[in-house]
């Protein structure tokens, strides 16, 4: 059994930590509230704008001609996957749920014999990734410096990999996000942006008759592009919260452990107390008796 | 009858700006400026640089945009655009970076005639404020 003054070291190691953990949580309970708020701000910019593409793409005459970008290469060999995650760790299982769902999936395009080309955003991706992936990871992203969420990196982002994609390196892309349902549940995504899925179509819109200026294909080229970039930011705020969400829950739990802990070993430390002082005493006595 | 329609200016970061009555609003489009009115017919066109006007019954307001797209339908009027100010609010040395950096857009080589006609339409709207 551990001496008195060990537990009384650990007990006071485990309310330090305990200390943090709610630290942690106040700030990630901050944090989430104002990431919130962004993702929801957000995301009618998204809605709209898939809204528009969704009746541009019912609206195209000559389906054969349509953009690269919306109806694809014509072949499926090479995959893109961007995964986005976060910087910083301690946020439960936020990371390894983006990372299963990925990891999944490259399984599957892999033993497919197809090949596959990942983008990270986020550092935890990258560790998490580089051991079993490090030959398939074209790129690694961070945007540790910036403060908050901005538009201006998400476009970096949609750029580089609509760069990719004019230069053919790949035929499909898909990005790995967590939605954010509520503070105990994210659910990981995976979204296929290239070629856009217009599997939504609204029966109400087709009858609609717009007008275009210049016409739908340069309207469309000029749009998607800009639909990727806003399909990441989208997918970057939505992970924003899903991180602070998960982050609190996790660090909530942490303290609730901490608290058990320090009770556990508070109960140990009077019981020892107290069987030394009874073994003093038994000492005392017969040492008395034996006289 | 009212002329009025709604109107709804996004940017990707939250709703730039939503009022309900405006009686006629001037856009920037890309193949020249043009004015929406009550029952315009269902539309989708992009911006270029220039002046947003905005007129409703509570005055006018002028806002300067970089880009965007623009879809009316059923009396409603969004814009999409990742570059909005109001034009009360920019600053003269602010404009005067913003010409600066279009300018050497334009003077860059490899740009391509399209990026640099709308660098070119950029300082001339940002000249044309200060």
């Amino acid at each position: 059994m551990a001496s008195l003054d060990d537990l009384k070291k650990r007990i006071v190691s485990v309310k330090s930590t305990q200390k943090i953990t709610k630290a942690m949580k106040m700030v990630a309970a901050a944090k989430l509230k104002r990431a919130q708020e962004n993702a929801e701000k957000g995301r009618p910019y998204s809605e709209k704008m898939n809204n528009i593409i969704l009746n541009l793409s019912n609206g195209i005459s000559d389906k054969e001609n349509a953009p690269k970008l919306l109806s694809g290469t014509g072949e499926e060999k090479v995959f893109l996957c961007v995964v986005l995650t976060s910087d910083r760790g301690l946020c439960g299982g936020f990371n390894t749920n983006i990372i299963k769902k990925a990891k999944a999936y490259f399984e599957k395009i892999l033993s497919e014999g197809k090949v596959l080309k990942i983008i990270t955003v986020g550092s935890k991706g990258y560790d998490q990734l580089k051991r079993i992936y490090e030959d398939n990871i074209i790129q690694k992203i961070s945007f540790k410096d910036s403060k908050n969420i901005n538009y201006f990196d998400a476009e970096k982002v949609g750029k580089l990999i609509i760069d990719n994609f004019e230069k053919k390196e790949f035929d499909v892309c898909t990005i790995f996000y967590n939605k954010f349902k509520n503070v105990i549940t994210q659910i990981p995504q995976a979204q296929q942006i290239i070629p856009l899925k217009t599997d939504k179509v609204d029966e109400n819109s087709s009858d609609d008759n717009y007008e275009f200026e210049p016409d739908e294909d340069e309207i469309l080229s000029n749009l998607l592009p800009k639909n990727i970039s806003t399909q990441i930011f989208k997918a970057m705020l939505e992970n924003s919260a899903s991180e602070q969400g998960s982050r609190m829950s996790a660090m909530d739990n942490a303290t609730r452990n901490a608290g058990e802990m320090v009770e556990k070993l508070t109960i140990e430390y009077n019981r020892s107390r107290q069987a030394a002082i009874t073994k003093e005493l038994i000492e005392i006595i017969s040492g008395a008796e034996s006289l | 009858m009212s002329e009025e329609f709604k109107i709804e200016i996004i940017n990707p970061e939250k709703s730039f700006l939503s009022k309900e009555d405006v009686n006629e609003v001037v856009v920037p489009a890309f193949e020249g400026e043009m004015g929406i009115l009550k029952d315009h017919i269902s539309i989708i066109s992009f911006l270029k640089p220039g002046i947003l006007k905005l007129i409703s019954k509570s005055g006018e307001e002028k806002f300067y945009v970089e880009d965007g797209i623009l879809e009316f339908k059923d009396n409603n009027l969004s814009i999409l655009t990742s570059s909005i100010s109001n034009i009360k609010d920019m600053e003269k040395s602010n404009v005067e970076q913003n010409i600066k950096i279009a300018e050497n857009e334009l003077n860059k080589v490899e740009n391509s005639d399209q990026k640099k006609y709308l660098a070119s339409q950029k300082i001339e709207v940002l000249k044309s404020l200060n």
